[in-house]
């Protein structure tokens, strides 16, 4: 608590300062802000609505379990289309041009998956996490350990992307220094998630969701109205702004190791994620959880097409326009350089297709958005901590809900200095990468044990643990050894791993060792938690037994 | 579940079943969904120059633009198809499962 109100008092104190510095630089968007304030007192008065209802620790955790499919989808599409989403792709594909289409369809391609493999079984097994599921009949203490380590890495390299869009944008907008935005979004989103849990956290989600979808397809709209509806005249006019090698595929994915790599990281790195597969305890039984992917694939697939024309909006709109131009950067560095970087197409598109209000609007919602991802990736941050590794791995099961809920909201203010901190470290970064960071890792350690947990009989303990880890080193390590961070990071000359996406081996890496040593495990321990399997099948498929397991 | 429970569940007729067919099912539907995906990335790896090509004669367009909105479009059906028939016919027979096993 100290800690926070530290931090809610810093925000104050420099607040004001920044305020009338920026003032001369950047005029004053009243509208902006005034959206921004409602916004951000509607969420607050939620989080004081959600907080009467959170007695318990299942209310905390999920909401009760009594959200719907449709409105866990929408929580999902909201939880799923981040910033990095909205500002990283369409500032891909104002760069790239097709290549941004390209990243996106990974990031859509998982969910089906999703719905087909895991989704129905995750309901079905799970109470508050997914190592709920992972751990179902193994031994609690490893997998747990394992498991949660997962995901507060995930969760974190998410974070920062989260964090660096947060700082970027309300900079841009307000004028306010970096450093005092990520501190803005960090304090907000300690508040939801603390006093409101899962129940804030859903309906902040769905919110959002609804805001930016609105917003987008106002946005891909008013530009296709400039071009009469005709896609072949916005692609030529985009083309004669920039040059023909936006309409094909780039470097994006150059050769096939790059593209199966990249589309692994992406499918089942979308299937590791704790803050999605935690979503799906929030709904009563399988079919709700099965209700709920088909609509978050259909909004997030809407999302990402109407993304691609923002995109290309922004090459005809913004780019080159005078209006968006920094003069300063492009002295020094020629080009066609925007204010605030690439990652701001989509702002500076808002401007150029509804003026100032529609600017403001947008920028509220995109603030929004991020108060909605880093809330959802907090929570199932803190989940992990709480429920995982207090309640299970250093109390042994023996501790009461009230107790685990404490440590929930301790860890969730601790996880927001973390992220806060990390999120001014990484201001430079490129932030759809990022993100593309935390799925090799969600793909190599969380989705192989949870996979194989679920549908091999012969899984191990001892497999799952040191698979799990060989999965989450090679990961890290290979993410740490190749392009972007030794090269782009740390300034070495040349990576020693030639490839920027690393899921292909990590995964192969990960499941490979998995099997080999569960299979030469012949412990007493793994003759019986091969025998737990059927018991286990039978409740994923059926759901017989769930329902009293969400009840305690 | 009790050990009873279990062996009377796993020798139902309908347990089996909807194990069988839903696998079955949603195995397919992963194999479309990952030919596809692949399909598209690989021929991007390989080849992308077909993408690249104009759609028709003389238009910027290329034909990499409806491949890609039909993949989107794709992830979406899929879970479509999925989701209407497990509505019905997966439902129907684990409801039937759980009252056998509780009834009995």
């Amino acid at each position: 608590m100290k800690a926070l109100l530290l931090a809610l008092f810093s925000v104050a104190a420099f607040a004001g300062e920044a305020l009338t510095g920026a003032v001369e630089k950047q005029p004053l968007n009243m509208s902006a802000i005034i959206m921004f304030l409602i916004f951000v007192g509607a969420t607050l008065g939620i989080t004081y609505w959600a907080a009467k209802r959170t007695k318990t620790a299942k209310d905390f955790y999920t909401a009760g379990g009594g959200i719907t499919g449709f409105q866990n989808g929408m929580a999902i599409a909201g939880d799923y289309m981040s910033a990095a989403s909205f500002l990283g792709i369409s500032a891909l594909v104002y760069g790239k041009g097709y290549d941004g289409l390209i990243y996106s369809i990974g990031f859509l391609v998982g969910w089906p998956i999703i719905l087909f493999m895991v989704a129905e079984q995750l309901r079905n097994l799970g109470k508050y996490t997914f190592a709920d599921v992972a751990s179902y009949r193994l031994q609690q203490t490893p997998i747990r350990t394992l498991a949660a380590f997962g995901s507060i890495v995930t969760v974190i390299l998410y974070l920062i992307a989260q964090m660096v869009g947060a700082g970027k944008l309300i900079q841009l907008l307000f004028g306010l220094d970096y450093e005092i935005a990520v501190i803005l979004v960090g304090v907000l989103m300690i508040l939801y998630v603390t006093f409101g849990g899962m129940l804030a956290t859903t309906w902040v989600q769905i919110i959002k969701a609804f805001l930016l979808l609105s917003g987008a397809t106002f946005m891909a709209i008013a530009v296709m109205a400039h071009y009469n509806f005709n896609f072949e005249s916005l692609f030529a006019t985009a083309v004669q702004m920039k040059d023909v090698s936006i309409m094909a595929p780039g470097k994006l994915v150059s050769d096939p190791i790059s593209a199966i790599s990249l589309g692994i990281a992406l499918m089942f790195g979308t299937a590791g994620l704790p803050h999605i597969l935690m979503r799906f305890f929030t709904v009563s039984d399988a079919k709700e959880a099965r209700k709920s992917v088909f609509y978050a694939t259909g909004f997030i697939g809407y999302f990402y097409i109407l993304t691609f024309i923002i995109g290309f909006g922004a090459i005809v709109m913004v780019f080159q326009n005078p209006q968006y131009l920094d003069l300063a950067k492009q002295a020094v560095d020629g080009g066609y350089p925007i204010l605030g970087g690439d990652n701001m197409a989509a702002i500076h598109l808002s401007h150029a297709v509804g003026g100032d209000f529609f600017l403001g609007f947008i920028s509220a919602v995109a603030f929004a958005t991020i108060l909605a991802v880093v809330s959802g990736l907090t929570l199932a941050g803190a989940s992990a901590i709480s429920h995982d590794l207090y309640a299970s791995v250093i109390k042994k099961g023996k501790t009461d809900g009230l107790m685990e809920m404490k440590v929930s909201k301790v860890a969730t203010v601790i996880l927001g200095i973390v992220a806060i901190y990390l999120g001014i470290a990484f201001e430079e970064q490129n932030i759809a990468f990022m993100v593309g960071l935390a799925f090799a890792i969600a793909a190599s350690a969380n989705f192989p044990i949870l996979f194989l947990s679920m549908y091999w009989s012969k899984l191990t303990t001892r497999g799952a643990l040191i698979g799990g880890s060989i999965g989450l080193l090679t990961a890290a390590v290979l993410v740490v050894l190749g392009p972007t961070v030794w090269v782009d990071f740390l300034k070495h000359a040349d990576p020693i791993f030639p490839y920027k996406y690393p899921a292909l081996f990590s995964v192969t890496a990960a499941f490979v060792s998995i099997w080999f040593f569960s299979i030469t495990d012949r412990s007493e321990n793994s003759r019986k938690e091969k025998e737990g399997y059927e018991a286990q099948f039978i409740r994923s498929q059926t759901g017989i037994g769930a329902e009293g397991a969400v009840e305690h | 579940m009790k050990q009873e429970m279990v062996d009377r569940i796993k020798n139902d007729p309908d347990f089996l079943h909807l194990v069988k067919t839903r696998s079955k099912f949603a195995w397919t539907l992963t194999i479309v969904m990952l030919v596809i995906y692949f399909g598209f990335v690989l021929t991007i790896a390989f080849d992308p120059s077909i993408l690249g090509a104009p759609l028709s004669a003389g238009s910027v367009t290329t034909v990499g633009i409806p491949v890609g909105v039909g993949v989107i479009i794709s992830a979406f059906v899929l879970t479509g198809i999925y989701v209407r028939r497990a509505n019905v016919e997966f439902d129907e027979l684990t409801a039937k499962i759980k009252s056998k096993a509780k009834g009995e």
